[in-house]
């Protein structure tokens, strides 16, 4: 393969990434908090797109709304019910861990109701692949995948600048206390924010699975942290920062694993992000609050 | 003044009498043979969990840094001893030498590396530091993966690829052997001095929590920049923390090493699902508590095995009560409930007890 081939694929990759860390940036930025459950999130969206296409025969468009749907559900209900007590804690570490239990939970009860076998997806696209030049194929999943991810950052960005909500959602991540004192509703915002974010997780479960065909309920894990990864890379908190880490993280990857040693890829991304917050602390967008005494 | 004094001796005192007694009780057990072979394998593995509790507890409750990359400290000692007891397995005869040696290279290693790694991690704040530290304990288990080192007459062989490449004479031996480890570390682990090596994990922690170097490493963890204002080297306690906590790691690395025939890092042992466990260890024993890091690694390793009666419902369950401890023991409403609820039902239990009187 060429050159500009694994460039794609990187580039692909990189969109899933991408669509994961916008919502894991989003999270981090209002409730400041590590959602360790996202990635898991992202395994249940595609057992149930599978369920809807294969076993209920549904077609792709509304197999996708039903999984949006129950994502969405489910990241709220995570929310409601595991994280909003623990909002005001004390210790960042006791919602974190409570995340990790979450994780493990989705983990649990996917493996109880699919079992450990790998199942194999049917790809939702069915766009046909564009070949360039005789040479160059770009896959129909690849179009779907960049295409949808520039869409929804466009419009993410779109909605946190120009809606009510959206303002909403910078205020209560700039000061919880000041936005409730102007009358922002703080626990409706954080609850969108986890709708928001577990609905981008369904559509990337989607894409992801369409791309590599394959689920087991721990599908979502890895993906889950190179996301998190992708979104400290652009500096957590901003979102077209997510945007670029995540398309670098899956370029490089995919260059790593193609040049350089195909075990020694994790290592070269995580090599790549180290390197990054030692230059730039705060990642490549992100802003950088000085401490005041 | 003294009172003070006392009471904190009294506390470290009840922590190592507890160990001691647990030990006890599990050799009486054995001696009488009712314990179950499943219990037997799982005793060097609690005490290797109680020393990453412990020591990751000095990272997270004394210096107060999160970190996420605990197993790879870990995988470090185990592999460094594992590699030099391989070596000298036929030059030192005696099994006490040959672990004592190899306890001290795992754990000097897993501490420069703890340096190597704390120099450019602890300039970072927060979530950056967690997400960093894991990064490490990733890129450690996966060099670790890709590895080959091979010896034979002339010296050692060292690749990545594959051991082909070591291009090794004829009756070389492969040492770590890539993906698959390393295969044949002689078992000196026992319950005995995994025990020991806990009680000193825990004296090492206890005294250095109430050295002077520990009273400037929780005034950084207060506040940093008071700290600095009265002349405490930040960064030379923060790695002097970080070092000595990644060397009780490597010595729980070395423990675990000598425990198996063979060794290799996979996602499980030294992935950062191992160092997420520990983290929820120290998190549900207390923050900075010692003997509810030990206490709590105890009750988690052993939880999902009283579950096994459940099968296959019993990670679910443990996910389940997991996520209740949380919320029963952090949650500020929770808290409150308690408060109100749980002495006023002593209270009543009293009353009707002197009722029925």
């Amino acid at each position: 393969m060429s050159f500009l081939n694994y460039l794609i694929n990187g580039i692909s990759l990189g969109s899933v990434y991408a669509i994961i860390a916008l919502g894991y940036t989003m999270v981090y930025g209002i409730a400041k908090m590590l959602n360790f459950a996202h990635g898991d999130v992202i395994m249940i969206g595609g057992y149930v797109s599978l369920l809807a296409s294969s076993t209920m025969g549904l077609s792709p468009i509304l197999s996708i709304l039903i999984t949006v749907v129950v994502c969405t559900a489910l990241g709220v209900m995570i929310e409601g019910i595991a994280y909003r007590p623990l909002r005001n804690a004390g210790s960042p570490l006791a919602v974190l861990i409570t995340a990790i239990g979450v994780s493990y939970f989705l983990q649990n009860i996917a493996l109880l109701l699919f079992g450990a076998n790998a199942k194999s997806y049917h790809s939702m696209v069915s766009v046909p692949a564009l070949t360039i030049a005789g040479k160059l194929t770009i896959t129909g999943e690849t179009i779907v995948t960049v295409v949808s991810c520039i869409i929804i950052m466009v419009v993410l960005s779109l909605f946190i600048k120009k809606s009510k909500s959206g303002q909403a959602m910078l205020a209560v991540s700039e000061d919880k206390g000041a936005a409730q004192l102007m009358g922002i509703n703080v626990n409706k915002t954080i609850s969108l924010t986890f709708a928001i974010g577990s609905g981008l997780a369904a559509l990337a479960g989607i894409l992801l699975c369409s791309a590599y065909p394959s689920l087991t309920p721990y599908t979502g894990a890895m993906p889950g942290i190179k996301a998190f990864v992708a979104a400290v890379f652009g500096g957590i908190g901003s979102i077209p920062g997510a945007f670029i880490g995540g398309i670098l993280l899956g370029v490089i990857e995919i260059l790593g694993k193609a040049y350089i040693s195909s075990q020694l890829a994790d290592a070269i991304v995580f090599g790549v992000l180290i390197v990054v917050l030692l230059v730039k602390p705060t990642g490549i967008l992100g802003k950088n609050i000085q401490e005041k005494v | 003044m003294l009172k003070k004094i006392d009471k904190r001796t009294k506390n470290n005192f009840i922590t190592y009498a507890m160990v001691i007694i647990a030990f006890v009780v599990v050799q009486i057990l054995l001696a009488s043979g009712s314990m179950s072979s499943l219990m037997k394998g799982l005793l060097v593995p609690l005490c290797v969990y109680m020393i990453l509790a412990v020591s990751l507890n000095f990272t997270v409750g004394i210096l107060g840094e999160l970190s996420l990359g605990h197993a790879g400290f870990m995988c470090v000692g185990a592999f460094t001893s594992a590699f030099f007891s391989m070596c000298m397995k036929d030059v030192i005869t005696s099994n006490g030498l040959r672990f004592f040696l190899a306890l001290i290279i795992g754990a000097l290693f897993a501490a420069l590396f703890g340096i190597l790694i704390g120099i450019p991690v602890l300039r970072l704040k927060g979530d950056y530091l967690a997400i960093v530290t894991l990064a490490f304990g990733e890129i450690i288990k996966n060099i670790v993966n890709t590895l080959f080192i091979g010896k034979d007459s002339t010296g050692f062989h060292f690749s990545l690829k594959d051991a082909m490449s070591l291009n090794m004479e004829p009756g070389g031996e492969v040492i770590i052997n890539g993906p698959q480890g390393i295969t044949g570390t002689p078992q000196d682990s026992t319950f005995t001095i995994g025990i020991i090596l806990m009680l000193l994990t825990i004296f090492i922690v206890l005294n250095m929590i109430y050295s002077r170097d520990g009273r400037a490493i929780m005034a950084i963890r207060d506040n940093r920049i008071a700290a600095e204002s009265v002349g405490i080297n930040i960064t030379k306690y923060k790695l002097m923390a970080f070092s000595i906590s990644a060397g009780l790691a490597g010595v729980a690395g070395v423990l675990y090493a000598h425990n198996l025939t063979t060794l290799n890092a996979s996602p499980k042992n030294f992935g950062y699902n191992m160092s997420i466990m520990i983290l929820v260890f120290v998190v549900l024993g207390g923050i900075g508590n010692i003997r509810g890091s030990v206490i709590a690694a105890v009750l988690l390793t052993l939880l999902p095995e009283l579950l096994r009666g459940l099968s296959d419902y019993r990670m679910l369950v443990y996910s389940i009560v997991l996520i209740v401890m949380m919320l029963f023991n952090w949650a500020p409403k929770a808290r409150e409930w308690r408060e109100r609820h749980l002495p006023k039902n002593l209270l009543k239990r009293k009353q009707t007890a002197k009722e029925g009187k």
